[in-house]
């Protein structure tokens, strides 16, 4: 038997390549829901410990964008979206990324378990665990349920905030946890329904290609029917106030009537058939980060007003 | 050819040949500006994560190591 031992090419890798790596606009998004779990819970934090916090769990989403970069670099090559990632263009061996993900998972919950505290350090590697291995590795390729179950990663860094400043979990983070989790399978549906050729092409068995755009656009329905009552659940237990309330009513009752128009829109071949599937995927992003600001917006304001009074 | 004349053209060749290469992997110029680019990018994380335990320690003071489940 004969072993090739292929000698690796020197790297031509830049700085740039690596931060890509992270995935910096997920990343962004995972730093503003943890900012706000942090910020909203009980107690208070210091602003160095909250901090640090902060920056190990944007570098444990980073690590597990670069896990996800790693494992799914075939699929990525196959599609217009991301084949210009640094693997499928050639610019990052694999090995690198898979070094620099794994190097970055471990160093960013070590971190954050010796300098704030260990509840967040688990969720973090759980969160972490769960994108990589539940996600990427196993429901991605196997199922149209990839995405909801999947989700919960995305779902958990409010948690985490949470946990990194008071040490243990609430109901609270969990109906965040729970916002999140039901908002992803609209937004990514959403962004399936326009993609849905480059999901086909790479083999992905995301909802359109695997039970049609019709059923998509049922079900998208659906979940906004669950999200917005969801949405406004922090103000209807007590945790925020008015000001809340009217922005989530208001912000999910737009959700709905986002995902009435796609759902009413016909399934032809004019130019501008996903039209509605773009308005919605953009109305998710913004819908998720009106309440996100708003729950700071209104616990800032609460405690203004408890220093004043 | 005798032995020393052979000697002779290997000792006449090697004065007139340019210096062999070392063997081993010779780097671009663009590898060497990448490479130079991600050393320096390790160092300030390094730097980043040293003067982060640093500060940290000062403000947990001596609760630094105590880590409640």
């Amino acid at each position: 038997m004969s072993v090739t031992h292929a000698r690796a090419e020197p790297s031509i890798a830049g700085v740039g390549d690596y931060l890509e790596l992270m995935k910096p606009r997920v990343m962004s998004l995972v730093v503003f829901t943890a900012l706000v779990g942090l910020l909203i819970a009980p107690g208070h934090v210091h602003p160095v410990i909250g901090a640090t916090a902060l920056l190990c769990i944007a570098v444990g989403a980073g690590a597990a964008g670069a896990l996800n970069m790693w494992y799914d670099a075939d699929i990525d090559a196959r599609m217009g979206r991301t084949a210009a990632r640094p693997i499928p263009a050639g610019r990052l061996a694999p090995g690198e990324a898979l070094a620099f993900g794994l190097t970055l998972a471990v160093g960013s919950v070590v971190v954050l378990g010796l300098l704030v505290n260990v509840v967040a350090a688990a969720l973090l590697a759980g969160t972490i665990a769960f994108y990589v291995v539940v996600y990427t590795m196993w429901l991605k390729r196997l199922t149209p349920q990839n995405i909801v179950i999947g989700g919960a990663a995305g779902a958990l860094p409010p948690a985490i905030g949470w946990a990194a400043a008071t040490g243990s979990l609430a109901f609270e983070p969990v109906i965040l946890f729970l916002i999140i989790f039901f908002w992803t399978p609209p937004h990514f549906w959403a962004l399936s329904l326009f993609r849905c050729a480059d999901y086909a092409r790479a083999g992905i068995p995301m909802l359109p290609v695997v039970a049609g755009e019709r059923e998509t656009r049922r079900q998208i329905l659906l979940y906004a029917l669950i999200l917005a009552p969801l949405g406004a659940a922090p103000w209807l237990l007590g945790y925020a106030g008015a000001r809340y309330g009217v922005v989530a009513l208001v912000a999910g009752a737009a959700m709905i009537a986002f995902a009435l128009r796609l759902r009413a829109e016909a399934p032809d071949a004019t130019a501008n058939k996903h039209a509605a599937s773009k308005r919605l995927f953009g109305f998710s992003i913004l819908y998720l980060f009106l309440l996100f600001a708003m729950l700071l917006v209104d616990h800032t304001a609460a405690v203004l007003a408890g220093h004043l009074a | 050819m005798t032995t020393t004349d052979a000697i002779m053209t290997d000792a006449n060749d090697g004065a007139k040949a340019e210096p062999k290469p070392q063997p081993g992997i010779r780097l671009t110029d663009a590898q060497l500006r990448a490479r130079r680019a991600r050393s320096i990018a390790i160092a300030l994380a390094l730097g980043v994560l040293a003067v982060l335990f640093y500060i940290v320690t000062l403000v947990k003071g001596p609760g630094v190591l105590v880590r409640p489940l």
